[in-house]
């Protein structure tokens, strides 16, 4: 396996239908209008040597390095800056160019340190490269006088040198070593838009600076690595390059952290990782990552893995090491066991977002074919559940209606209940460029998120409605809509339901729901709201993104349905810059959901009682189904509390942390007579486990992950499981244990069997994977090239739908004795439970949970940043740390889950999503007082997780 | 385990089945009327299990106080499952 070089072609392409022809060299060739001649000479085949430009970010022109000689025009243009022109002749070496280039190169390195041999940019370095493009063969000017390399200069302090910075965790910068390209600056701007890097001094004094002359940790910096990345030299460079050497092969696989989805090149030297690097023609993430793609990987050989299979007899005891043969074999006969003594729906499974399609595929089959039964769910349950219930209902898909890139043709986009720049960074990046550009923003929000006012950015409106209040705020925007005579009637004449319209119509023109009648429980100025909503429908294409602060309430599944209302009658669906797009928390909750992982629906989102599929699976599985709906993962709990639910088998997900109401979770399971947890930590559930299957993480597989763009994306396998076995082969094994007699030879079997039953799969397949990089869903013979966007000539369900969303208030309400409304979310560094980011270095961000408070709050309670706080509400109570801030409203509190100390869910209720049972996470009544230290649950807990983590003839337990 | 019995006590199943049920039918009774009970019981039909639609007719048959009249008229028309 070769490494996958790609062509920088120095600018980015020109989106120009219309093209040019010139010659360069003499070779003609024609290109989109707007195009470098140093792009054009690239796809010439012929690299103009450079330093300064990258394609990744528009030309600079300031290395002097690419200069060219056009005839007919005086001097030599910097080709990187220059565009073509029809006819235009183009000389790339002359003996004048020559000549320059090599006294420019001169001068770059009469100001380099010469240590190439142990530079830890030793082979993969342009300054090097281009030395030798150039033919430098002599330095005049000597290493002598001012200069930023030596730190002594005979003798004496040269105060134009600077230390290394060192105080990343993942990467150096190295001032040294620095030619002031300004890529890494440009980097952070045009990729990133941070803005955290800048030139500072002038002339020979010019440097790059993060922050204000801070150090990398202190600045603003997000550490996403595109400067890293952009860096020609070794001034900044992965630590782990450094202490490694570099790569000698590499394969392009699939992030496994968030549902952006970005395609990373694995740079490996044998089985080791030596980088990730985001990969240029990822259609998710166009060459650009976050903090946790890029370099938050070394979960993957933490020694708190576990690699061998384990069992115990009771919770108490210490787990037992055993073989794999032995574990099947038990899990076997305990489910089986289980089956005869208390019922065929006894047991069930939950399948996993962050495994793939093919092993989330496996696990449904086994809960189906298997056990018989439909006890299947997915940590979509506890996410975007309502998104596949609404939007089905409206359109008649359960996905999101764009591509990422749609983005770029947006010219309003409303985020609502997402934070794209902590959650889904790489989109927040490529939301931030298209809002640099012009386009307008609109935040509905509790809380002031950081893209409502940023670097370049500032929303037009920010909503800061009462936590709960969605589906009031959304209806009031459509009131407005409707009332100003703003809704899109052609649109809906030819798309929707006509008469479905005017119900709904008549329905939000209820003055009960105007901006002003709403204002007094949602807390948002009318005047806002219509502002917002008359933005959203005159202001072109009106795109809405949209996460967990939508559909994890009450009234979850009736935003949804809000929101695509909202898209409808603005005519926003079915083109380029338009749509509704739930950003997806899981890599690949999108596929799980895809799969057939709910309870009540086999892969492709066909319900389990129809005949017809049904038959489908029967035929090839050679079994019958049963064509009941089984549980959701909180009807199994409340199950297992009443006794009709013994065993389950968990693959990758950690309910006891995750879910809502822990103490029920933990009563649940509990409960159960065997626990199988497959996952690559003693998790928190696991506590609560009778039998541990060990997990491989997404290096150590194949398979694919499916992201919040319906994208199809290949995980390649880059290393050996350290486990032993990739977890597709776990649960195969398991299922021939149970007697099932499954053969696959390895994943792309799986996925030709889920192409050959499910419609929307029917293209897909390894091989044209290879061949296409990656396919949107559906991707059939209806679109054999896959569907970027959904719903371009009509609905899926043939007219959309418009339906009535009356707003009702949670049952969770603020009182006297829980006067707060405790809302939840993510952190840029930190990862869902944290079970993966914690085991990095990620932690130098975020090493705790902290409560985030108004001044006015804490100030009533005694309470100063920083101090230990009781956070309780009617589920239970816990503690953690203050941070006073402005961001969240006067009554309103916040705080992060990732760590299993704060143990957030024990405050959140049991209340859930009226269609899907997706808990209320984002409305909690709280109250929040001074506290000492941890709570005696806290103690309990950590005590009890101790003590379940033992294993006999070990000394500690892991963790 | 004894982590289960502080204050704020989780609801007990039946009591959470009534909740779920009317929450269905508060969303259903503000759509149009013609659609109010075939969505209740449509709902309830498609998603949940068959002891939870075992429990709540238990409870309807028992009288069904606490329900809500949209989630009782619907009833007619969700699907009754065999007894355990």
């Amino acid at each position: 396996m070769p490494m996958i070089n790609e062509i920088d072609f120095g600018t980015p392409a020109s989106k120009s239908e219309k093209f040019v022809t010139l010659t360069i060299d003499g070779n003609e060739i024609s290109v989109p209008e707007g195009t470098s001649i140093m792009r054009a000479s690239m796809e010439a085949g012929i690299e103009v040597p450079k330093l300064c430009a990258t394609d990744m970010m528009d030309a600079f022109g300031s290395c002097r390095l690419c200069l060219v000689e056009i005839e007919g025009r005086a001097g030599m243009p910097a080709s990187c800056t220059t565009p073509v022109a029809p006819g235009m002749v183009v000389s790339t070496q002359t003996q004048r160019l020559k000549d320059v280039r090599r006294g420019v190169m001169e001068l770059y390195i009469s100001d380099h340190p010469l240590d190439c041999l142990t530079c830890a940019a030793n082979g993969d370095c342009e300054l090097q490269d281009m030395a030798g493009a150039v033919g430098l063969r002599d330095v005049r000017y000597g290493y002598d006088g001012e200069n930023h390399v030596k730190a002594r200069n005979d003798g004496a302090i040269n105060i134009k040198w600077q230390p290394k910075d060192e105080s990343n965790p993942y990467f150096t910068f190295d001032p040294a070593k620095c030619i002031v390209c300004s890529r890494c600056v440009r980097a952070c701007e045009e990729v990133q838009g941070t803005f955290a890097l800048t030139i500072e001094g002038r002339g020979f004094d010019s440097r790059v600076s993060a922050g204000m002359h801070e150090d990398f940790m202190s600045s603003e910096c997000v550490s996403c690595g595109a400067c890293v990345q952009a860096c020609p030299t070794a001034t900044l460079i992965e630590k782990s390059v450094i202490e490694i050497g570099q790569p000698e092969h590499s394969a392009v696989t699939t992030c496994a952290y968030c549902g952006v989805g970005c395609s990373f090149k694995a740079e490996m030297r044998g089985e080791e990782l030596v980088r990730m690097v985001p990969w240029k023609d990822g259609q998710a993430n166009r060459g650009h990552s976050c903090v946790k793609g890029r370099f938050a990987y070394g979960y993957s050989t933490h020694k708190d893995r576990i690699l061998n299979p384990m069992i115990r007899e009771k919770v108490t005891d210490p787990w037992r090491e055993v073989t794999w043969e032995e574990a099947y074999a038990h899990v076997a006969s305990e489910f089986r066991r289980i089956q005869y003594q208390y019922g065929r729906e006894s047991v069930g499974g939950i399948t996993s977002s962050r495994c793939t399609n093919e092993e989330t595929y496996l696990v449904q089959k086994l809960v189906r074919a298997g056990f018989g039964n439909n006890n299947v769910d997915t940590c979509a349950r506890v996410c975007h559940s309502p998104t596949g219930y609404g939007l089905g209902q409206a359109f008649g898909t359960s996905a999101g209606t764009q591509n990422f890139d749609s983005v770029e043709h947006s010219d309003v986009v409303m985020v609502i209940g997402a934070n794209p720049t902590d959650g889904h960074p790489v989109f927040g990046s490529r939301l931030k460029k298209r809002l640099r550009e012009g386009a307008k923003l609109i935040v509905l929000d509790p809380r002031r998120i950081d893209l409502v006012r940023t670097p370049h950015v500032e929303a037009s409106y920010h909503l800061p409605l009462k936590p709960g209040t969605n589906v009031a705020v959304l209806t009031a925007l459509a009131h407005v809509i409707v009332t100003e005579g703003l809704a899109d009637e052609k649109f809906i004449r030819e798309r929707c339901d006509w008469s479905e319209y005017e119900d709904w119509a008549a329905f939000v023109a209820e003055p009960y729901h105007s901006p002003e009648a709403v204002e007094r429980y949602t807390g948002v100025p009318a005047d806002l709201v219509r502002g917002a909503a008359r933005l959203f429908a005159r202001g072109g294409n009106g795109a809405i993104y949209y996460g967990l602060g939508v559909t994890e309430h009450s009234q979850g599944s009736t935003t949804v349905m809000a929101i695509a209302n909202l898209a409808m009658v603005t005519g926003n669906i079915g083109r380029p810059g338009v749509g509704v797009n739930p950003l997806r928390g899981q890599n690949n909750v999108q596929g799980s959901c895809d799969m057939g992982s709910f309870p009540h629906e086999l892969p492709g989102y066909r319900h389990i009682s129809d005949d017809a599929t049904r038959e489908t699976f029967e035929k090839l599985w050679g079994v019958t189904l049963n064509n009941e709906p089984g549980l959701r993962i909180p009807n199994m709990l409340d199950a297992a509390v009443d006794g009709t639910f013994k065993g389950i088998y968990i693959q990758g997900e950690d309910i006891l942390q995750s879910d809502p109401d822990t103490k029920h979770v933990a009563a649940g399971l509990a409960a159960m007579e065997c626990v199988v947890v497959h996952d690559l930590f003693l998790n928190e559930t696991a506590n609560y486990a009778h039998v541990f299957l060990p997990g491989s993480t997404f290096l150590e597989k194949d398979g694919t992950f499916t992201n919040a763009e319906r994208r199809i994306n290949r995980v390649r396998k880059v290393m050996k499981p350290k486990n032993g076995f990739a977890d597709w082969e776990v649960t195969q094994k398991l299922a021939q244990a149970m007697g099932l007699p499954w053969n696959y030879k390895h994943p792309s079997e799986i996925m030709d069997e889920i192409a050959a039953t499910t419609p929307s799969f029917a293209s897909v397949s390894y091989d044209y994977l290879e061949k296409m990089g990656s396919v949107q869903w559906p991707c059939n013979e209806k679109h054999p090239y896959g569907s970027p966007i959904m719903h371009v000539d009509g609905f899926v369900r043939g007219k959309g739908k418009f339906i009535r969303t009356e707003y009702v208030a949670t049952d969770e309400k603020t009182g006297a004795r829980f006067p707060l409304l405790l809302t939840t979310g993510r952190i840029l560094s930190q990862y869902n439970v944290g079970a993966q980011t914690r085991r990095t270095d990620n932690v130098a961000w975020h090493e705790e949970d902290r409560l985030e408070i108004h001044p006015h709050d804490a100030e009533n309670r005694g309470i100063r940043d920083a101090d230990w706080v009781r956070l309780a509400s009617r589920s239970g109570e816990t503690t953690l740390r203050a941070l006073i801030t402005d961001r969240v409203a006067p009554g309103v509190v916040y705080t992060t889950f990732h760590h299993p100390n704060t143990q957030a869910n024990v405050i959140t209720t049991d209340f859930s999503d009226w269609a899907t049972n997706c808990p209320e996470y984002k409305v909690t009544a709280v109250q929040v007082a001074p506290s000492n230290g941890p709570s005696g649950w806290q103690r309990d807990y950590e005590e009890q997780a101790r003590q379940s983590r033992r294993i006999a003839g070990k000394l500690e337990a892991a963790e | 385990m004894s982590h289960d019995t502080q204050a704020g006590t989780p609801h007990g199943t039946h009591d959470k089945l009534l909740r779920m049920a009317n929450q269905i039918a508060t969303f259903f009774s503000s759509q149009p009327e013609a659609v109010r009970a075939q969505g209740v019981a449509g709902h309830i039909n498609r998603y949940w299990e068959p002891r939870m639609r075992r429990q709540l007719f238990e409870h309807i048959d028992a009288g069904g106080a606490g329900l809500s009249p949209l989630v009782i008229e619907a009833a007619k028309s969700i699907k009754r499952p065999e007894a355990a």
